[in-house]
Order: C-alpha cells, then sequence, then structure tokens
C-alpha cells in the first residue's frame, strides 16, 4: 500500500512525536497445551477472572472435540502438544537486521509486487525505525477516529480498555466450544483486532490491521470483533498482499461480526500466507472460523475474500441473518496453485423475514492444486420471502488440478427464492492462443483471463485492494501455464 | 512481405497442407479459395503460429523472417494480424481493455512508446468510426454475448487499432447478412493501403464483390490448383469448384 508508505515516509522525517516504549518480558511459554498454560497466557496479558474462565471452558471443550475430517484436504497429523502458545514479541536482537538476512525468493516476489522498500523491511520484520515509527502514524489515524468515537484497537487493549464491550460479545457469533479450531482459539488466542463504531456513525476510513503495528506477529491464533452499533458503517481490511513468512504452521483465527439495525459492515481479506514450496513442504495451515451477525433489521454483512496463500485452508465467512429485511453477501476468490489444497466457502443462515444472500465464489486450480467450493444455504421456518442467489465457477489451468463444489440447500419455508448457478471451465488454449495472436505472451494472458474471471469479486474490494490483488493473482499463478 | 514455398502441415497426424505455394507483396490483397475442408482455415491458422499445427515441410516467410522460428506473438509484433473465424470470447475483460494490452504489446515488442488511457481512447473512437463499430461494442466484454456480426466487426475494428503490415482474413464473411458484410468489407476497404496487404479467405465469392482482389488462389485438397485475377473468382462462381479440378495448372 503506497499510500500508507508515503505517510509513514513523511512521518520519519519529523521528530517523535510520542516514542516507542516497549517494555515486553522477552519470555516464552514451553510447548504444549495445559490448563496453567492458559492460566499463563491470561496472566501475561493481565486479564481479568472472566476472560480465564471463559478460555478454560473453551479448553474443556476443545479436550472432548475431535479434528474435523469431513474437509477436502489432506495435511500431516498436527501434534498440538508440540505447538508453543505463547511466545512474546521479538526482540531486535532476534529480527534480522537487514533485508540481507531474509529469503531472497520473498524479496523477489516483494519486488513483482512493487513494495516500496521500507514496507518491505517492515514485512520482512527487519528492525528499523521505520517499523517503531508506524506507530505514531497508527496513533495519528486512532486519534482521529477517538474523535467519532470508533474504538480500533488490539484485542489485548480492549480487554484492559473496554472490558464491559468485549465481555458482552465475546463469543456471542462463534460460541466458544463452535467446532474444533475455534475452541482452540478461544482457549489460547493471543491477540487481534477490536472495533467499535458508535451509533450513526460512518467510519472515514478503511480500517485496516496494516495500520496496527502491535497486529504484526500475531497470526498464529487470532481473534477479532467488530461490533457496528445502530446505523453505523465500517469497512474492514485484513491482510496484506504481501507474502507473509510465520515460523508457525498452525493458524486458527477466529472472527466475529455483529452488525445492528440498519449498521453495515464489508470486511475484506486478502490472505497471502506462505503456502510452501513447490512440493508444498512448510506451507502454513490456515483455519479459520469467520462469522458475522447481522443482529438488527435491515443491517447488512458483506464478506470479500482473495486467497491465494496458504498450504491449507479451511474457512467458511458466514453470515446469521436473525434481522428481518438483513443482508449477507460473499464474494470469493481462491487460488490454489502447486500443492495448494482449498476448501473455502460460506454459510448463510436465514432467520428474520425478507432476508437475502447473494453467493460469488470464484476457484482456479494450477499445478496440482485442489480447490473445493464447500457452501450451505439454510432458510429457517421463520424466514418468510427469504431470498439467495449463488454462482460458483471454477476454473482450471492445467490437468493434473482439481476442482469440487459442494453446495447444501436446506430450506424450510416454501416461499424461498432459491438460484444456483455453476460452472467449470478450462483456461482455453484457444484464448491464450487469441491473446497471443494479438500480441499478448502467455503469462499476460493467464493473467488477464483470470483477472477477468475474478472481476465480479474484485469490484467489492476497496479500489487499492483491489488493484494490489490483481497484482498478486499474477504472481501467484506465475509459471502455472506451459 | 509473405513468402510461402511447399507448405506441408498436418494437424493430429493428418496431412492437410500439401505443398502451399503463395507471394503475397505490399499493397496486393490475394483471395485464397475453396471448398469446405480444403485446408484454407489451417493455412490461416499455420501463418499465425497455432501451436497443434506441424509444419512438416516447406517454408514460411514473413518480412524476410523466418516465420518457424516465430511464436505467436512475435509474429503478431512483427505486423501480422489474423481475424478468426471464430472470435474467441474472453469473459469479464473489457474489449477496450483487451485492445489497450493488445496494442501496448505490440508498441513494447517494436520498442515504441506506450500509449496511454487518453492517447489510446482518441485512437480507438477514430477507429471504430473508421470502420463504423458502435462505441457501446467497447465496453463490452471480449466477444462475450456478442452476435455473429459483432464478433466479426470486432475483429475488423481489432485490426483497425493493431494496424497489422499482413492480414489474414479467415471466413469473416461467414454467418454475415449482407448489411453486416457490407460494413466489414468498407471496413477493409478502408484499411487497404499501399504498404499494407490482405490475405482473403473465403469460401464465397460474395465477398469479393465489395472487397476486390488483385489476385485470386483456389485452394483443393491442400494445395493451390489455380491462380489469377479477379475474374478467377467469378469463374468459379460458375462453375464451382468442381469444374475447376480438371485441367487444373497446379500451384
Amino acid at each position: 500500500m503506497p499510500t500508507a508508505a508515503d505517510t509513514i515516509g513523511a512521518l520519519t522525517e519529523r521528530d517523535y512525536e510520542y516514542g516507542f516504549v516497549t517494555d515486553v518480558e522477552q519470555d516464552t511459554a514451553p510447548p504444549g497445551l495445559s490448563e496453567e498454560i492458559i492460566a499463563f497466557i491470561s496472566a501475561k496479558k493481565n486479564e481479568p477472572q472472566w476472560l480465564l474462565d471463559w478460555r478454560l471452558a473453551a479448553y474443556r471443550g476443545w479436550l472432548k472435540m475431535v479434528e474435523p475430517t469431513w474437509a477436502n484436504v489432506r495435511y500431516e497429523p498436527i501434534d498440538y502438544q508440540s505447538i508453543c502458545y505463547y511466545a512474546a514479541p521479538k526482540s531486535d536482537d532476534d529480527r534480522p537486521k537487514s533485508l540481507d538476512e531474509i529469503d531472497p525468493e520473498i524479496l523477489a516476489t516483494y519486488e513483482k509486487l512493487g513494495i516500496p522498500l521500507k514496507e518491505q523491511e517492515m514485512l520482512a520484520g527487519v528492525a528499523v525505525d521505520a517499523v517503531f515509527d508506524s506507530v505514531s502514524v497508527a496513533t495519528t489515524f486512532r486519534e482521529k477516529l477517538a474523535e467519532l468515537g470508533v474504538i480500533f484497537c488490539s484485542f489485548s487493549e480492549a480487554v484492559q480498555d473496554h472490558p464491559e464491550l468485549v465481555r458482552k460479545y465475546l463469543g456471542t457469533v462463534v460460541p466458544r466450544r463452535d467446532n474444533f479450531f475455534a475452541a482452540l482459539n478461544s482457549a489460547v488466542f493471543s491477540d487481534g483486532s477490536f472495533v467499535y463504531i458508535p451509533k450513526g456513525v460512518r467510519c472515514p476510513m478503511e480500517l485496516s490491521t496494516y495500520f496496527r503495528i502491535n497486529a504484526m506477529n500475531t497470526g498464529q491464533f487470532e481473534r477479532t470483533l467488530i461490533i457496528a452499533e445502530e446505523g453505523s458503517y465500517v469497512s474492514y481490511l485484513e491482510g496484506c498482499t504481501a507474502p507473509m513468512r510465520d515460523e508457525n504452521q498452525l493458524h486458527a483465527a477466529v472472527v466475529e461480526l455483529i452488525a445492528h439495525e440498519d449498521a453495515q459492515i464489508k470486511y475484506s481479506t486478502v490472505q497471502n500466507w506462505y503456502p510452501g514450496d513447490k512440493e508444498g513442504v512448510g506451507g502454513i495451515y490456515n483455519f479459520v472460523t469467520k462469522r458475522g451477525l447481522c443482529e438488527g433489521r435491515r443491517s447488512k454483512i458483506s464478506w470479500t475474500q482473495v486467497e491465494t496463500g496458504s498450504a491449507v485452508t479451511w474457512k467458511y465467512p458466514s453470515c446469521i441473518l436473525r434481522g428481518d429485511d438483513s443482508v449477507g453477501e460473499f464474494y470469493s476468490v481462491a487460488v490454489s496453485n502447486n500443492r495448494q489444497q482449498a476448501d473455502t466457502g460460506t454459510k448463510m443462515i436465514h432467520v428474520g423475514k425478507r432476508t437475502s444472500s447473494t453467493i460469488i465464489s470464484k476457484g482456479i486450480s494450477a499445478g496440482e492444486g485442489q480447490n473445493t467450493y464447500r457452501g450451505s444455504v439454510r432458510i429457517l421456518r421463520s424466514a418468510e420471502d427469504a431470498r439467495n442467489f449463488s454462482q460458483c465457477d471454477s476454473m482450471l489451468i492445467g490437468d493434473r488440478c482439481g476442482a469440487h463444489t459442494f453446495p447444501y440447500i436446506d430450506v424450510a419455508n416454501p416461499s424461498a427464492q432459491m438460484e444456483h448457478e455453476a460452472s467449470t471451465s478450462k483456461i482455453g488454449e484457444d484464448q491464450i492462443f487469441y491473446c497471443n495472436q494479438r500480441g499478448i505472451d502467455t503469462e499476460d494472458a493467464v493473467s488477464m483471463i483470470v483477472n477477468g474471471f475474478c472481476k465480479e469479486v474484485f469490484r467489492e474490494l476497496p479500489m487499492e485492494f483491489a488493484v494490489e490483488a490483481q497484482k498478486l493473482l499474477e504472481v501467484s499463478l506465475e509459471g502455472s501455464v506451459g | 512481405m509473405l513468402r510461402v514455398r511447399d507448405l506441408h502441415a498436418r494437424v493430429e497426424q493428418q496431412e492437410i497442407l500439401k505443398g502451399v505455394d503463395l507471394e503475397v507483396k505490399a499493397g496486393e490483397v490475394h483471395a485464397v479459395m475453396g471448398p469446405n475442408g480444403s485446408g484454407k482455415s489451417t493455412l490461416a491458422q499455420v501463418l499465425a503460429g497455432r501451436e497443434d499445427y506441424d509444419v512438416t515441410a516447406g517454408s514460411l516467410e514473413l518480412f524476410g523472417e523466418d516465420l518457424a522460428e516465430m511464436a505467436p506473438e512475435e509474429r503478431a509484433h512483427a505486423g501480422l494480424f489474423l481475424a478468426f473465424q471464430y472470435p474467441v470470447e474472453i469473459p469479464g475483460v473489457g474489449n477496450s481493455y483487451f485492445l489497450k494490452a493488445a496494442l501496448n504489446a505490440i508498441r513494447k515488442a517494436r520498442g515504441e512508446n506506450e500509449l496511454d488511457a487518453m492517447d489510446f481512447l482518441q485512437l480507438l473512437r477514430e477507429r471504430a468510426e473508421l470502420v463504423a463499430v458502435d462505441e457501446a461494442l467497447l465496453r463490452r466484454p471480449v466477444n462475450e454475448g456478442f452476435s455473429g456480426g459483432e464478433k466479426k466487426r470486432n475483429e475488423i475494428l481489432q485490426m483497425a487499432v493493431l494496424e497489422p503490415r499482413l492480414a489474414v482474413l479467415d471466413e469473416t464473411d461467414s454467418g454475415l447478412d449482407i448489411d453486416a458484410l457490407k460494413t466489414v468489407a468498407a471496413g477493409v476497404n478502408a484499411l487497404r493501403s499501399e504498404d499494407r496487404a490482405f490475405v482473403v479467405i473465403t469460401h464465397y465469392q460474395r465477398l469479393l464483390n465489395y472487397i476486390v482482389p488483385d489476385h485470386v488462389h483456389v485452394l483443393l485438397d491442400g494445395r493451390i490448383v489455380r491462380s489469377g485475377g479477379s475474374e478467377l473468382a467469378l469463374e468459379l462462381e460458375e462453375k464451382g469448384y468442381a469444374g475447376l479440378t480438371n485441367g487444373s495448372s497446379g500451384g
């Protein structure tokens, strides 16, 4: 995001207004999971008793659960006792000193994405001033937001500063024992984001974790909670187009959204965690539970995701449409190249009257990638005159990859109107030849055809993100056609 | 400009072209006529460099360069354009976006400056007017949902924007009603110039009433069996291809 980098650049030339205070003890919990470890995490974060109890209840639930196997993905068994569940932020001494110490392949990708040098350092976790200076950028943004009563801070800060809000909403959309990975997250979540938009406020800027420096390196068990009060609006951006390395192979995040009457939440994700090498070695396992509750009448929640990273993706951003006339949307582009596996989709649960939902899913498989759309639309008996439109398109590049579609539809009210469209296409040699004949080389032709295929999703992304996402797709699919 | 010598080509193990000779000079319009299955479209695809078409013998030279050594996009950069018999749909990709990418890829390969959006738009409007293409067509995705006539007109528009030195029109008249045919022909005629050549591949003489060729070649069973002036097309109209098989001079 060049604009952010520019801002950082501008600010680094100024004197410190706030300085940087770091005072975290450098310690790490021993590997393994137990009630003691959870108590340790909670104590480290200076959490109130109720939150510790909440974590412990989740943990006890988790112990009785089994890892789900229904997803169309294969991976080595995860040893949950070998994972380290708490690591304090790294000190400067542990960080790379300069970009010279970073994997050249990652640097090459940064180049291709056109990421400015300073930003490359920040993404790669290099210990330089710019990293700390972005704290003051964040502070500036936060002051602006505070004037409107918008709260945008880390989850840990919210626990300290706004415990009543956290306590009121935490686990109301994704219960702590919702599923295996959500329960694990509830027990051990490290940090994440907290957003509160007061009644009637239209948040004037896209909220991005990018502006929250302490969002870096909290990826493993991230917890996000967004609350939009009556008549408010917020657009939230998660992730970053730059490839993110992480030493932690297992990621299990939970995101909860709550939209009250007439509120709108737009949640956009670009997920580009390390996918592993061409053989799939070392990639991230990304098991995410994202759910939004359209609590109030005429509320609206839109999920837009561009998933290009991770070795294994297991993710179903969903909407519970409880308020009458509420609207849920899901727009997704998922790419699996090389040995990547993605099992992703959405759930739309219609409870209120005249609720409507739209699902547009674009799956792209290349190399030996396996891409699965799994979606469920449920119309409950109470959902009079509900509507759903689903469109699931798959594109295959090459002949060693796979595309799978599992749409589940469950209608308990006969007044529902359901539409479902699906297609599978192979990127045609005739399309590529046509482009070639017009002077466009094969690599550009593929990215053009794929971007055209994804257009309906990209146009839902905020402008700047959309441009980056296109570029990202290009890089992700590089070399996928002979 | 184009020199084809004793060209043999096969598709899926089947020999389709069995020794084609053709020479096209700048400024000329050549018509290649022949019945279905005579190898007309194969000739077009081979010229453009389609992968599955194997040249087994003979030579192809474009602007003095050996075509066999050139990838399809390099041929395009050199100034070869093929108007497809069946233009391909590219869903979601805007027609004008596609054309801009194509033009700039060609300009870049030639070491020329790429056009920015404003300059391109101006050129596009100009060219669209020249070949009488409705501007609404420019805003739609490439060929997606186009009628047969719209697709063919779009090919002519692309040709007008890319300004090739040699344009091969592969059955551009097929499936067109008479009005569309006239529009397409007028577009081609508007682009005729001293330094540009055309190879017009067609099944019917009809198109040649509107695009009057300098030379007409008859392709039968993978060989050019007769060559002559525009009057040959009329003779064909009268006698049919069957009337030519006897006493043909070979090519």
